[in-house]
C-alpha cells in the first residue's frame, strides 16, 4: 500500500450505520480489491472509481469507526489510513459519511478530521429519512466551514454532484487544520510538550499529539507509535481521563451550540419504535429470535443440501469422465482423486459460505444483528464474548467453514480470534454420519427404562457434549492466549432499515470468491498431500495374486470382493497407511488400533471420509455409507491379536469423543489461515483440539477400562 | 476517580425505565468511559434510560436522538441528577 501511484488517493469514512457500502459500492460499481491490514484481521477495501471520463482515482473503504482514537490495533487504522502514518499514502482527499438522521453524534468525527487537516467533503446520507428535519446543507456548510453534498446512498441520489464536489476539492484541496475549541494551559502545555518530542518521521502536529494523549496508555496495543512520543504522554500533566472528558466535551458543546439548535426537530423512529416493542420484547422478541435463528441453521443444515448433493453429483460424474477417458495409471488417479475431487471438496463449501453471508448481510443491513447481540449479550457473556458471537457459534453446528468466516461481524480482533478458535469444536454436520456409525455398530437399539433409545440420547449426549467443551474452551482461552484488556461493551441500536439487496449480494459473491481464490488453494494442495500418501507406493506386497484371481474370477460379486480386498491391502501398505501404523504407540492408550489410526489421517480431508477410509481399510469397498451393514458387521468382528474385539462401546465412545474434539478438518485450518493472515493461529488451532482430544479419549478409555468396563 | 455519590446523584443503572435525567459524570475504565462519551454521553447531556434486555442485562438508552446499549455493571458507574 505504500507503492506511489499517479491517481488520487480518495478516502471514505464514517461512524458505523451510515450507508457507507452503499455509498462505497456506488461510487466505485466495480469489483473492489480486499485485503488484510498487516497485524489484524480487519479488511482493507480499495476499488476505482472514476471522477470523469479518463481521470480514475483510489476509494479506500475506512473500517466504521466513531472516533479516531483508540487503544486498540485496529481502532488505529482509522488515523493510519488518514495521516499516512505507518508507511501508507497519506489520502488526497477524505469523504466522510455523515448519517443526517444523526448530525451531531455524527460530525463529531468531522470535527476531529478538521483538527487533523484533511481535504474533507462531508457527504450527507440518509437524506431521503432526514427531509424536514434538516437544516439547508448550505447553512450547514457555512457553519462547518466544509463542502457538504446530500445523497440517498440507496438509490444514488446525489451521488453525481457529490463527485462533482469531490473533484473540487481536489482541484483545490483546503487542508487547514480547524479547531472549534481552545486547551485548557495544562492540556496546551502537554501537546506542545508531545508534539515537541515527536522525532522528525512524525509530524510535528498539535491533533496528532492530542491523537496520541487520548490513545496511548501503558496497555495499549497500538504499533509503530515513536518511543520518544511514548514517553512524553505518560510522562506527567493532566490525567489521561481530565484529558478525555475536556475535549469530548468541548467538541460536544460546539456541536450543541452550533449544529443542534438549527436542527428542525427530532428524527423520526417511529417504525424502529414500532419494531423493537416486538422484536425485543422479553416473550415475542425471542420467539421472534428463535424463530429467525432457526431459519439461518436449518439453512445451512438442510436447504444447502441440494446444492452440496448436485456439486457432489457434478465433480463425481466430471471424476467419471475424466477416468474412463484417459488411460488407467497415476495421473488418471491424480486428476481424478487428487485434483478433481480436491475442487469439488472446496466448491462444495460454497452453498453454506453464501447462504450464511445472504442471511448474515440481511441481519446486518437491517439493523437487527445489533438486537441480536442485546439479546444475547447476557448468554454470550459466559464465554468472555459479545452477543455478536452467536451467529457464527450456531453456524458451527452446521459447517465451521462459514462460522469462522462469519466472525467477521464482529468488531474486536480478539473476539473473532476466540470465536474462531472455539467454532470448530461445535458438532458440525461431517461428524454426524462418524457418530451414526459408531453409534450404530456399538450400541443397541434398546431403551433405557424401556421408554429413551440409547442411539438417540448418544446423539443429544454428544451435541451438548461439543456446547460444554466449547463454553469451556472459550472460558479458558479467553483467560490465558486470548487474554486481552477489557474493553465494555457499548453498543448501538441503530435505526432498522430495509437491507439494499445489491450490497447484501455483492457482500456475498466477494467473500465467496475470496474463500476460493484463498482458501480454496489451501484445500486443493491439501487434497492432493493426502491422496498422495494414501496412494503410493503402488508396489504393495499382495498376500494373493489378485491379477490371477480376478482374470479367473467368474462373477460380479466375486470381482467386487476381490478389488475390495487387494484396495484394502494397497490403503494398508500406502505412506499413509504406514503412518496410522507409526501412529500406533500414541493411539494405542485411546483404545484405537493402527487401522483406526489410517481412517484418522484419511479423515483429516473431512471428517465424513472416515466412513469410507474404514470401509477401504476393512476390504468391503470405499462405497459404504454410515448406515452400510456390512461395514458395522464388518467392524464388530474386527479382532485383536489377542483374539478380543477392536470395537467395544468404550472404544466407540473414545472415538466419538476423540472426532468431537480433534481438528480433524483441513478445510477449517485453511479458512482459519485465511481469515488470521498467517499458519500462527491454525497451528494453534491443530494443536489444542488434537491435545484435549487426546487427553479426553485417554481418560475416557484408561478410566473406563479401570471401571471395568473392558476395552 | 472517586466514585461515592453526590447527594442527589444516582446511578443511570438505577433510573427507572422510561426517565430522562441529566448527566453527571461517567466513571469506570478510561476506554469505557472515553468510547461513551464520544458516543455523546457527556455530562450535561440529557439521558433517558429506555429498557432492560430480556435477560437483565445489557440495558438500553437514548441520547442526543441515539440509541445505546451498556451493561449494567457500566451503567452502575455512570451518575445522573434526576
Amino acid at each position: 500500500m505504500s507503492e506511489p501511484s499517479p491517481r488520487p488517493l480518495i478516502a471514505l469514512a464514517g461512524n458505523p450505520n451510515t450507508g457507507k457500502t452503499t455509498l462505497f459500492n456506488h461510487l466505485t460499481g466495480a469489483r473492489a480489491r480486499v485485503g488484510n491490514y498487516p497485524g489484524v484481521t480487519v479488511e482493507r477495501r480499495v476499488a476505482t472509481m472514476s471522477l470523469a471520463p479518463g481521470q480514475p482515482a483510489d476509494l479506500v473503504d475506512i473500517p466504521g469507526t466513531y472516533s479516531i482514537v483508540g487503544r486498540s490495533a485496529e481502532e488505529q487504522i482509522a488515523i493510519r489510513e488518514l495521516t499516512g502514518l505507518g508507511g501508507g499514502r497519506r489520502p488526497d482527499l477524505v469523504v466522510l459519511c455523515v448519517d443526517a438522521t444523526n448530525l451531531v453524534r455524527n460530525l463529531y468525527l468531522a470535527l476531529q478530521l478538521q483538527e487533523l487537516g484533511v481535504n474533507l467533503v462531508v457527504a450527507l446520507t440518509m437524506m431521503d429519512e432526514a427531509r424536514g428535519i434538516l437544516p439547508e446543507p448550505q447553512l450547514l456548510g457555512a457553519a462547518l466551514q466544509c463542502s457538504i453534498a446530500p445523497v440517498v446512498a440507496r438509490t444514488g441520489e446525489g451521488v453525481p454532484a457529490l463527485v462533482e464536489l469531490m473533484k473540487d476539492r481536489l482541484a483545490t484541496p483546503d487542508p487547514a487544520p480547524r479547531w472549534r475549541w481552545t486547551p485548557s494551559p495544562g492540556l496546551r502545555a502537554a501537546m506542545d510538550r508531545v508534539r515537541d518530542a515527536a522525532p522528525a518521521a512524525w509530524p510535528k502536529d498539535d491533533a496528532l499529539a492530542l491523537w496520541a494523549l487520548m490513545s496511548v496508555t501503558d496497555v495499549d496495543e497500538l504499533q509503530g507509535v515513536p518511543p520518544e512520543v511514548r514517553a512524553a504522554v505518560l510522562g506527567g500533566g493532566p490525567s489521561g481521563e481530565a484529558i478525555d472528558e475536556e475535549v469530548i466535551t468541548a467538541r460536544y458543546r460546539w456541536l450543541d451550540e452550533h449544529i443542534a439548535p438549527a436542527l428542525r426537530g427530532p428524527p423520526e423512529r417511529s417504525l424502529t419504535d414500532r419494531v423493537d416493542a416486538v422484536l425485543i420484547h422479553p416473550v415475542f422478541g425471542f420467539v421472534v429470535f428463535l424463530g429467525i435463528m432457526f431459519v439461518v441453521f436449518q439453512s445451512l443444515f438442510a436447504w444447502a443440501d441440494p446444492a452440496i448433493t448436485l456439486i457432489e453429483d457434478l465433480f463425481g460424474a466430471i471424476g467419471g469422465v475424466v477416468a474412463t477417458s484417459l488411460p488407467e495409471g497415476i495421473l488418471n488417479d491424480l486428476l481424478v482423486n487428487g485434483v478433481i475431487g480436491g475442487m469439488g471438496s472446496v466448491v462444495v463449501f460454497l452453498p453454506q459460505i453464501l447462504l450464511l453471508f445472504f442471511m448474515l448481510g440481511l441481519l446486518e443491513d437491517s439493523g437487527y444483528m445489533a438486537r441480536v447481540a442485546y439479546l444475547m449479550d447476557r448468554v454470550m457473556r459466559l464465554m468472555n464474548l459479545n452477543g455478536r458471537a452467536f451467529v457464527p457459534m450456531l453456524s458451527g453446528f452446521a459447517c465451521a467453514i462459514p462460522a469462522v468466516m462469519a466472525t467477521r461481524t464482529m468488531e474486536r480482533q480478539r473476539d473473532r480470534l476466540l470465536t474462531m478458535m472455539v467454532v470448530p469444536l461445535m458438532t458440525c454436520s461431517a461428524r454426524l454420519p462418524v457418530y451414526t456409525l459408531m453409534i450404530g455398530a456399538l450400541f443397541p437399539p434398546d431403551r433405557l427404562w424401556g421408554v429413551l433409545p440409547v442411539q438417540g440420547l448418544l446423539m443429544v449426549f454428544m451435541y451438548l457434549f461439543s456446547v460444554v467443551m466449547a463454553l469451556t474452551a472459550a472460558w479458558v482461552l479467553s483467560r490465558t492466549v486470548l487474554k486481552a484488556p477489557n474493553v465494555p461493551l457499548v453498543l448501538e441500536l441503530p435505526p432498522y432499515r430495509a437491507p439494499r439487496l445489491r450490497d447484501v449480494l455483492r457482500m456475498m459473491t466477494s467473500r465467496a470468491s475470496m474463500f476460493l481464490r484463498e482458501a480454496g488453494t489451501v484445500i486443493l494442495g491439501f487434497t492432493i498431500l493426502l491422496w498422495a500418501l494414501l496412494s503410493f507406493p503402488k508396489d504393495v506386497p499382495f498376500t494373493q495374486d489378485y491379477e490371477a484371481k480376478l482374470a479367473a474370477a467368474t462373477t460380479e460379486e466375486q470381482v467386487a470382493e476381490l478389488s475390495a480386498e487387494r484396495d484394502g491391502e494397497l490403503l494398508r501398505g500406502s505412506y499413509g497407511g504406514r503412518l496410522g501404523y507409526a501412529l500406533e504407540p500414541v493411539i494405542r492408550p485411546l483404545g484405537f488400533d493402527w487401522k483406526i489410526g489410517v481412517g484418522l489421517i484419511g479423515a483429516f480431508a473431512a471428517r465424513e471420509v472416515f466412513v469410507s477410509t474404514m470401509g477401504v481399510v476393512y476390504g468391503v469397498g470405499g462405497d459404504v455409507d454410515e448406515e452400510s451393514v456390512t461395514l458395522r458387521e464388518r467392524m464388530r468382528s474386527e479382532l485383536r491379536d489377542d483374539g478380543r474385539p477392536v470395537y467395544t462401546p468404550l472404544v466407540g465412545v473414545s472415538l466419538m469423543a476423540f472426532f468431537a474434539l480433534a481438528c480433524q478438518c483441513m478445510s477449517t485450518l485453511a479458512v482459519v489461515k485465511r481469515e488470521t493472515g498467517g499458519w500462527r493461529w491454525p497451528a494453534f488451532l491443530f494443536v489444542y483440539m488434537t491435545s484435549l482430544a487426546w487427553t479426553v479419549s485417554f481418560v475416557i478409555y484408561q478410566g473406563g477400562r479401570l471401571l471395568g468396563f473392558g476395552g | 476517580m472517586a466514585e461515592l455519590a453526590q447527594s442527589d446523584e444516582i446511578p443511570l443503572a438505577s433510573l427507572s425505565s422510561g426517565t430522562t435525567a441529566l448527566l453527571t459524570r461517567v466513571g469506570g475504565d478510561r476506554a469505557f468511559r472515553r468510547r461513551v462519551m464520544e458516543l455523546g454521553l457527556v455530562p450535561g447531556s440529557a439521558v433517558q434510560k429506555r429498557q432492560t434486555a430480556p435477560l437483565g442485562d445489557p440495558i438500553e438508552l437514548e441520547v442526543r436522538g441515539c440509541r445505546l446499549s451498556i451493561r449494567r455493571a457500566e451503567a452502575e458507574v455512570v451518575w445522573v441528577k434526576a
